[in-house]
Parts: C-alpha cells; sequence; structure tokens
C-alpha cells in the first residue's frame, strides 16, 4: 500500500481543528480591529472553548488512532480535554475585569490561551513521542508569554523569564530523553515502545531516557524536585495567568503523564513506578511544609499546587485502572478548588490596589461573610475533610494506592495531609478568628461566577458524587 | 418519599434549620431572636423526630432496622443509614442534648449568633450520620465532617487561648483519623464492599486483623480519649463555649466507643483479644492516673475535662472484657456520662455566665446565695462519683463487674479510681459551693434563673430515673450484645480449634 494516498481521517481532530481554524480568525480579527476596549475578543475566545467542549464531548467513545497513530481519541483524552478546556474557559472568565483595570487588557491574551489550549489538546492524545513534544512545545511557549503579559512589571517579565529559561531547559530534557528512547526501543510510538519495553529485555538506555522523559513531565506539572519554577512565577504573574496556570495545564500536564507511563511503559511498571513514588512522596512532603512559612497568598497556592500533584502522583503510581480512576477524579476536583481559590484572590481589591497576603484576609468572614465562607469551603476541602469535595479526590487516589499495596506511600500522604491542614487551616483561622480590617470593593460578575460554580460544586459534590466517579472510571478503562 | 426514611429525616432536619437561619437578615435583635428560636424549634422538632423512630424501633431484635439505602460512590459504597440496640440509644442522646446546648448559649453567645446556631444544627446532623451510618465511607464522612463545625465553634465563640485549642483539636483527631481512613480502603479492597452489616459477618484474616485494628485504633482512642492521646480534650474543653463543652463531652467523646463497638470488636474480634492487654493497660492509667491529675486543677472545666477521660477509661475497659456485663456497662457508662457530664458542663456555665472565671478559687460559699444551684450541682457531682441511685452508678458497677471476670486485677485497680473520683469530685463540690461568702464579687450572684431551671430538670429527672430504673437503656443494649457475644466467641472459637489443630 502507498502510504501517500492514505488521506487521515480528521473526525477525531475534529476539536483540535476548529480551535486552530477559530484562532486563525482571532488573530485575523485582533489584527485588523486594533486595540478596542470591550471584551469582544474574550467572548470569541469563550464561545471558541465552548464549541470545542461541545464537540469534545461528541466524539465517540472508542479508541480511535488517526495521523498515522500518532493521535489518539479515546475515553481518557475526553474527560482531560474537557477538564482542560473549563480550566481554560476559567482563565478568561478570570481575566476579564483585572486585565482591564490593570490596563493590560490586550487581544493577544485570548489567542495565547486558546493556542496554549490546542497544546494542551495535543499532549493530551499525543501517541507518540514526537506529538507530544509539538503540543508541548504550543503549550508552554504560550504559557512563556502570557506570564510575563504584564510587560511594565518587574515581577511579572522575571516570572515569564524565569519560566522560559527552566521550562527550556525541561524540554531539552525531555527530548534527550525522548531520542534515547527511540534510540533503545527503535519507535516514537507508544504502543511500539510498549511491546518493545516488556519485563526482562529492558537495556540501561532506555531506562535512563525514562528518567529524562520524566523529568521533563515532572518539570511539567510541577513536582519536586522540579518545583523551583512554580512559587516565583506563581507570584510574579498577574493573578488571572497564576489562576490559568494552576489549572489549565496542570490537566493537560497529569493527563500527559498518565498516558506517557501507562500507554508507553506498562512492561516496565517496577521501573517508574519508583520514580513516581518518589516524586509524590517529595512533592507532597514539600507541599505541607515549605506552605507552612508562605505569607503570599499566590505563593502559598502555588506550594499547595505542588502538594496537590503530589497526591494526584499517587493514583499514577498505582499504575492501576483504580488509580488512573483516581488521578482523573482528583484532577477535575482539584480544577474546581483551584479556580474557586483564585476567584477569591481575584476578589481582594480596594480601588487599584490588588491584596494578596494572608493578613489581608484578616476578619473577612465579618466583612464578606459569603466570601469568606466560599474560601473556608475551599481550605477544608483542599485539607481534604469530608464531606467537600476535596475528600474524595484524596479517597480515590489514596484507595488506589492501598489496592496496589503500597501502603506506605498511603501512610506518608495521609501524614502529609494533616501537616497540610495546618496551613490551610491557618486561613480558615485568619478569616474567622481575627479582628476584621476594610471591606473590599463588589466583585466582577466573572469572578463571581467563576467562585459560586466552583463552590457549588465543592460543597455539593459528595451528594451526587456517580456521574463524575462514573465518567472518570470509563476514562481509566480506555487506557487498559 | 422518593425511599428516604425517618433517618435521613434526621439528618436533612437540622440543616434545614440551618438553611433557614441563613436566611435571616441583618443582625438586630430580632434577627438575633429569630435565629435563636429557629434553632430550638429545629432542635426540638429533631428529637420529637427521633422518638418517632424510637417508637418504630423493635427493642427485640439484633439487626439494622430502619434501614434505607440510596446509591452513592459505587454500587458497593452506598449511601446506607440504619440502627440498632448500641446506635438508637446514642442517637436519642444526640437528639436530646442538642436543645439544652442551644438553651444554654440563649444570652452567652452575643456575637455572630446567627452562625454560631448554624455551626450547632450542622454539628448536630454530623453526629447523628455517625450513629446511623451503615456504610464505613458514610461513617468516617460523618465522623470527619464534625471537625469543621467544632473547629469553628471552638475558634470563634472559646476562651482565650481558643485559636490553640481549636488547631490542637482539629490536627489531633484528624491525625488520628486519616489512617482509619486507609484501613477502611483496605477492608474494601479486601472485602469488596463497605456495607457494615455485610463486613461484620466477613472474617478478616488474623494478621490483617492486626493492622486494621491498630489503624482504627489510632483512630477512636483520639476521640474517645484515651491516655496518652487525651491532651486534645481539656485544652478544647476549657476553650470551648458551654454548649461546646457538653456537645464534646456529652455526644462527640462516644463516637470512639461506639467505633470500638461496632468496627473493632465485631469485625476484628482476634485483634481485639490480642490487644485487649494493652486496652486494659491503658484504660487502667487513664483511670488513675487523670483522676490524679483532676485532684490538682485549678479550673473547674479542667477537671470535669479529665474525669471524663477518667470515666472513658471505664467504657474501653468495659468493652475490651468481652462479657456481657462489660459491653452493657460500657454502653451505659456512655449514656450515663453523657447526660451528667453534659449537665456538669451546663452547670459550670450557669456560674461561668455570671463571673466569668472558672477559676476554683474565685467561688466559694455559693450555697449562701445560690440555694438551688448548690442542690442542682451536688445531684450531679454526686451522679459523677457514681453514686448509687444515680445512672453513673449502674455503668461503673457493670463495667468493674465485667472486668473482674475477664481479669480481677484490671478490675482492681479501676475500683480504686472510684475512690479517686470521689475525691476530685467532692473536693471541688467543698470548695465552690461551701465555706465563707467571703469574695466581694459574688456577694450579688444571683440564682438560676427559670431558663435554667428548666434545662436542669429534665436532665437530673433523667439521671436519677434511670439509676434507679436502668432497664430502658439496658434492655435495647441486650439483643445486639447478645448477637455481638456470639459472633465473637464464634471466631475464637475457629480460632482456637484452628490452634489446636495446628499442635
Amino acid at each position: 500500500m502507498n502510504p501517500a494516498l492514505t488521506i487521515p481521517a480528521f473526525g477525531p481532530m475534529l476539536p483540535e481543528i476548529l480551535m486552530a481554524a477559530g484562532v486563525l480568525v482571532m488573530v485575523l480579527f485582533g489584527a485588523f480591529r486594533g486595540e478596542r476596549p470591550g471584551y469582544g475578543m474574550n467572548i470569541i475566545a469563550l464561545a471558541l472553548l465552548a464549541v470545542t467542549f461541545l464537540a469534545v464531548l461528541m466524539l465517540p467513545s472508542e479508541r480511535v488512532e488517526t495521523m498515522a497513530g500518532s493521535f489518539v481519541v479515546d475515553d481518557f483524552a475526553k474527560f482531560m480535554k474537557a477538564l482542560t478546556l473549563l480550566g481554560s474557559a476559567g482563565g478568561v472568565i478570570l481575566s476579564l475585569d483585572y486585565m482591564r483595570r490593570e490596563g493590560i487588557s490586550r487581544f493577544e491574551y485570548p489567542i495565547l490561551i486558546v493556542l496554549s489550549t490546542i497544546g494542551m489538546m495535543m499532549v493530551i492524545s499525543a501517541n507518540d513521542l514526537i506529538a507530544l513534544y509539538l503540543g508541548l512545545e504550543l503549550l508552554s511557549l504560550s504559557s512563556y508569554v502570557i506570564a510575563a503579559f504584564d510587560r511594565d512589571n518587574v515581577r511579572s517579565t522575571e516570572a515569564g523569564l524565569k519560566y522560559f529559561v527552566l521550562g527550556a531547559l525541561s524540554s531539552g530534557m525531555l527530548l534527550y530523553g525522548a531520542s534515547l528512547i527511540y534510540g533503545f526501543t527503535g519507535s516514537v510510538s507508544f504502543p511500539t515502545i510498549a511491546s518493545v519495553l516488556t519485563g526482562t529485555t529492558v537495556g540501561i538506555g532506555a531506562i535512563v531516557g525514562l528518567v529524562f522523559v520524566a523529568a521533563g513531565i515532572a518539570f511539567k506539572i510541577s513536582a519536586v524536585p522540579f518545583h523551583m519554577w512554580t512559587p516565583d512565577v506563581y507570584e510574579g504573574s498577574p493573578t488571572p495567568v497564576t489562576a490559568f496556570f494552576a489549572a489549565a495545564p496542570k490537566m493537560a500536564g497529569m493527563a500527559m503523564a498518565t498516558r506517557v507511563f501507562i500507554d508507553a511503559f506498562p512492561g516496565i511498571l517496577v521501573q517508574w513506578q519508583q520514580i513516581i513514588v518518589f516524586i509524590s512522596i517529595a512533592s507532597m512532603a514539600l507541599g505541607s511544609f515549605a506552605a507552612i512559612g508562605q505569607r503570599n497568598l499566590k505563593r502559598l497556592m502555588a506550594y499547595s499546587s505542588i502538594g496537590n500533584v503530589g497526591y494526584a502522583l499517587i493514583g499514577l503510581a498505582a499504575g492501576t485502572p483504580a488509580g488512573v480512576q483516581g488521578v482523573a477524579i482528583y484532577m477535575a476536583i482539584y480544577l474546581a478548588m483551584t479556580l474557586g481559590s483564585f476567584a477569591i484572590i481575584l476578589a481582594m481589591r480596594r480601588g487599584n490596589v490588588m491584596y494578596e497576603s494572608i493578613d489581608d484576609l484578616s476578619g473577612l468572614a465579618r466583612t464578606h461573610p459569603a466570601l469568606a465562607f466560599c474560601l473556608a469551603m475551599m481550605m477544608f476541602s483542599l485539607a481534604g475533610i469530608p464531606p467537600l469535595a476535596g475528600f474524595f479526590a484524596k479517597f480515590y487516589v489514596f484507595a488506589a494506592a492501598i489496592e496496589a499495596n503500597l501502603v506506605a506511600l498511603a501512610v506518608i500522604g495521609v501524614v502529609t495531609s494533616v501537616v497540610g491542614a495546618y496551613y490551610y487551616l491557618r486561613i480558615v483561622k485568619v478569616m474567622y478568628f481575627d479582628a476584621p480590617g476594610e471591606r473590599y470593593d463588589a466583585m466582577p460578575f466573572g469572578v463571581k461566577f467563576v467562585l459560586a460554580v466552583s463552590s457549588v460544586f465543592v460543597v455539593l459534590f459528595g451528594i451526587v458524587p456517580a456521574p463524575l466517579v462514573a465518567a472518570a472510571g470509563a476514562a481509566a478503562r480506555s487506557l487498559f | 418519599m422518593l425511599g428516604f426514611g425517618i433517618l435521613s429525616g434526621l439528618l436533612v432536619l437540622p440543616l434545614v434549620g440551618a438553611a433557614f437561619i441563613l436566611t435571616l437578615r441583618g443582625d438586630s435583635e430580632a434577627a438575633r431572636s429569630n435565629a435563636r428560636w429557629a434553632a430550638l424549634a429545629t432542635t426540638i422538632a429533631t428529637f420529637l423526630l427521633s422518638l418517632v423512630a424510637w417508637a418504630r424501633f423493635d427493642i427485640a431484635s439484633a439487626s439494622f432496622q430502619l434501614v434505607e439505602s440510596h446509591s452513592w460512590l459505587t454500587e458497593t459504597i452506598r449511601f446506607k443509614l440504619g440502627v440498632d440496640g448500641f446506635s438508637m440509644p446514642l442517637v436519642l442522646l444526640t437528639t436530646f442534648l442538642m436543645p439544652f446546648c442551644i438553651l444554654a448559649s440563649w444570652d452567652s453567645i452575643e456575637n455572630r449568633v446567627k452562625e454560631y446556631f448554624v455551626a450547632f444544627l450542622v454539628l448536630e446532623t454530623t453526629m447523628i450520620g455517625v450513629f446511623v451510618a451503615l456504610d464505613l465511607v458514610l461513617f468516617y464522612l460523618f465522623f470527619e465532617a464534625g471537625l469543621i463545625p467544632m473547629f469553628l465553634i471552638i475558634g470563634i465563640w472559646g476562651g482565650k487561648r481558643r485559636i490553640y485549642a481549636s488547631f490542637k483539636f482539629f490536627l489531633y483527631t484528624l491525625l488520628g483519623s486519616v489512617l482509619m481512613l486507609l484501613a477502611i480502603m483496605a477492608m474494601y479492597w479486601t472485602a469488596g464492599t463497605t456495607d457494615i452489616p455485610t463486613l461484620l459477618t466477613y472474617k478478616f484474616a488474623p494478621n490483617l486483623q492486626i493492622w486494621l485494628w491498630l489503624a482504627f485504633f489510632a483512630s477512636f482512642a483520639v476521640k474517645m480519649p484515651m491516655w496518652p492521646v487525651h491532651t486534645w480534650l481539656p485544652d478544647a474543653h476549657v476553650e470551648a463555649p458551654t454548649a461546646g463543652s457538653v456537645i464534646l463531652a456529652g455526644v462527640l467523646l462516644k463516637m470512639g466507643g461506639y467505633g470500638f463497638i461496632r468496627v473493632s470488636l465485631p469485625m476484628f474480634p482476634d485483634a481485639s483479644l490480642y490487644f485487649a492487654p494493652l486496652v486494659y493497660a491503658l484504660s487502667v492509667i487513664a483511670i488513675i492516673y487523670t483522676s490524679l491529675v483532676a485532684l490538682m486543677q485549678e479550673d473547674i472545666k479542667k477537671l470535669i475535662a479529665y474525669s471524663s477521660v477518667a470515666h472513658m477509661g471505664f467504657v474501653t475497659m468495659g468493652l475490651f472484657s468481652m462479657n456481657e456485663q462489660g459491653i452493657q456497662g460500657a454502653m451505659f457508662t456512655m449514656i450515663s456520662h453523657g447526660l451528667v457530664s453534659g449537665a456538669l458542663f451546663l452547670s459550670v456555665g450557669v456560674i461561668y455566665d455570671r463571673m466569668h472565671t472558672r477559676e476554683i478559687k474565685a467561688y466559694g460559699g455559693l450555697v449562701n446565695r445560690m440555694p438551688l444551684y448548690a442542690v442542682v450541682f451536688l445531684i450531679l457531682t454526686m451522679a459523677n462519683v457514681a453514686l448509687p441511685g444515680t445512672s453513673g452508678f449502674i455503668g461503673e458497677f457493670l463495667t468493674l463487674m465485667g472486668a473482674f471476670r475477664s481479669n480481677t486485677w484490671v478490675a482492681f485497680f479501676a475500683a480504686s479510681g472510684v475512690i479517686l473520683s470521689a475525691a476530685y469530685a467532692l473536693w471541688l463540690y467543698r470548695r465552690v459551693v461551701y465555706g465563707e461568702l467571703d469574695k466581694p464579687a459574688l456577694q450579688n450572684i444571683t440564682d438560676l434563673n427559670r431558663r435554667e431551671i428548666i434545662t436542669f430538670a429534665p436532665l437530673i429527672l433523667l439521671i436519677i430515673y434511670y439509676g434507679i430504673q436502668p432497664g430502658p437503656i439496658l434492655d435495647a443494649f441486650a439483643a445486639p450484645t447478645d448477637a455481638l457475644m456470639t459472633s465473637v466467641q464464634a471466631a475464637l472459637a475457629t480460632v482456637k480449634t484452628a490452634a489446636l489443630a495446628a499442635n
């Protein structure tokens, strides 16, 4: 058969194609229209994300490969893509009022968000190392730019530069690892790598490649010991951008980690399991202990996200369907918690000044009872206290670890979660037990919307958890 | 109603009340008054509903009743509720104590009144949930969820060191509980379900039982609390507002004992037998040591808190004697202690509201100005000492008898705790109530008002009634105790025959 005559099926790629076409239109539109006040471009971006979301939901649920096997769509990809799109939409909605007030409302921002979202979706669907790398670069390069989006602000440009330098380093590591794996297995395609690397025939070169790939992935999901960029980038970037970083790319990163390890290296689970276990323990411990000393909320959320990645990785370390289900549930719930928390940080504004220190939350329960209640629920949920959503997230990953006999990992995990509870509680303490400060300005509509949706999800998830649990279960089964 | 039964109603009703209070606008005196009345009405309605449940409850049956089951996480982890003879009295105790807590907070809570009552009503739901949950994940969910409102109650409306106390309370109990969560997961993967009735008939391998028992023990021992993990309790008690202390002593401490009898004893009989000496040792140390510590306290609430730890020592001792008297005595002690310590904290609240101090030294000679109060406090002190004729005696006597049948030395040492409890309780009474009324601040102290009399009357009547007529409660325990004894004995017999066969 002559390969030149085969036209790949484009159906499974419809969401990506839609977005790519849409973003080109947006670029033209923006270029001709120029800088104008209003939310026009943001609304187009949101509409694009919404349409893509629907397109993702309508994809067939059986596993389909296309583009000569380098692009795959299955339930797992659908689930994670839906989460990513929600995260990106959250990033756009949260930015609406902020960008205008800070005077950095430029039409490039929604375009860059959409571009980076395309990268994420490609990463999630990548079925070989080249496609993975391409998607990752699109995601990363757009991210570097929006980190420095407040370009006259030293903190923001510093964040962008730091992110770029360290990100480039990690991309290099990933690429180097990919080339080693290619060299020692003779293929970049995940299914082929999986069929070559089985139990007994593993060369040391492929293992070294695996380690490098793991390092690159750990950087992208900000897991210890490749987490150093996270607090600085989170603190320096404009707050809605930080919210976006904490939400959407995390989804894609965890999806990437899961697909690479489960799809490409299932035969050598014992080899990578120890890497993931180590990364997971280190992330949970650092996330819990280092956050205790933080005074800045954005930095605190950075450490919190490091810790949360550690918990999500517990599910991956299990390497079982239950574990992947745990990862999927964890990421879905984490998305709601992180967007909700950042919505509250964005609500802390008086006039033109944004407040982002923990002490600025003092007595919030007296001045803004509803806001304080929502943040308290987010914090208890992040600490994993039932009946809030965060408990169920932790429940599924720990259950997977127990099933896979990783008891030590689970015990360390729950103990660090108690340590972590301390700093989440401290926020509740500041809001509820301390004397009140001045009132903040009224919340803009977009922030209020995101906060309302995520709070309702976090508080009431425990009543009807079954749909999400079932969807995550289907997503997990599609990988095995 | 969509298959939701009376137990769901018990869980939802307080939440409905809480939601109603949240809708009240403003912080005017009228709004506060509405919040108080709404909370009182809700708790009374919940109590009445629990009485309906009690009326439908068949006391002679050992099986779970009023069962309802709804799909929840998966088909194997369900939202399943039900009660048996062990849990039904504890549900009644909870719903019975709640209106008194609301009454005790009537005037003493002055700021953030609405939030206070919302927290209390949410707390009530979680407490009832612990006792009616028939699924371990659901049990854990309610067990932990109670931490949130209690943390806020101590932290917002507590005393001077409230922040330290609330953090200690939260983190201590959380650390104990998370290990239990892991054990629940291990049970899920082993038995394929977290359904409590199914797990009660499941036989876990003996070496797995050891680990599971230890994990559950970590949680229940902290909650109980047992020596040496009891240190959070005095702090929490001292700093909590009066009603918080009542609930803490009256209901929250009972969750540990309930957990032992619901999970540890029936599901891990081999491990329970194996660890019984450890529990005995800790119980006896708790009884003697904390009684001695109680002698030296200068704070009334702290003294009662330490006496609670000692009484909980009797409960664990009775439970792990694993005979009929011990188990029924332990359960009875829990109910009785719920009434007595709850009432004791209320009576401390009475003088605290007037003088705003809990120092024993600040009082003395109260009998001269507060004769009614002196009578109430005397009856409660005697019940705390376990004087025959009060409910305290029945429980203490039965647990000692159970322990005596199982291990005479344990009973011997524990009995010395009875003397010590008389020492600290009577000495406290002597210092607070008797003597000359020479403190200037006390010259104008007033006796119990009508609200306070209404609060104490039913509690004291019940304490004396159950002291003379313990039958109603003991009958409820009888059927499930028999069932527990037969299943435990059967499990132990198989172990013994296996051991003999191996020899």
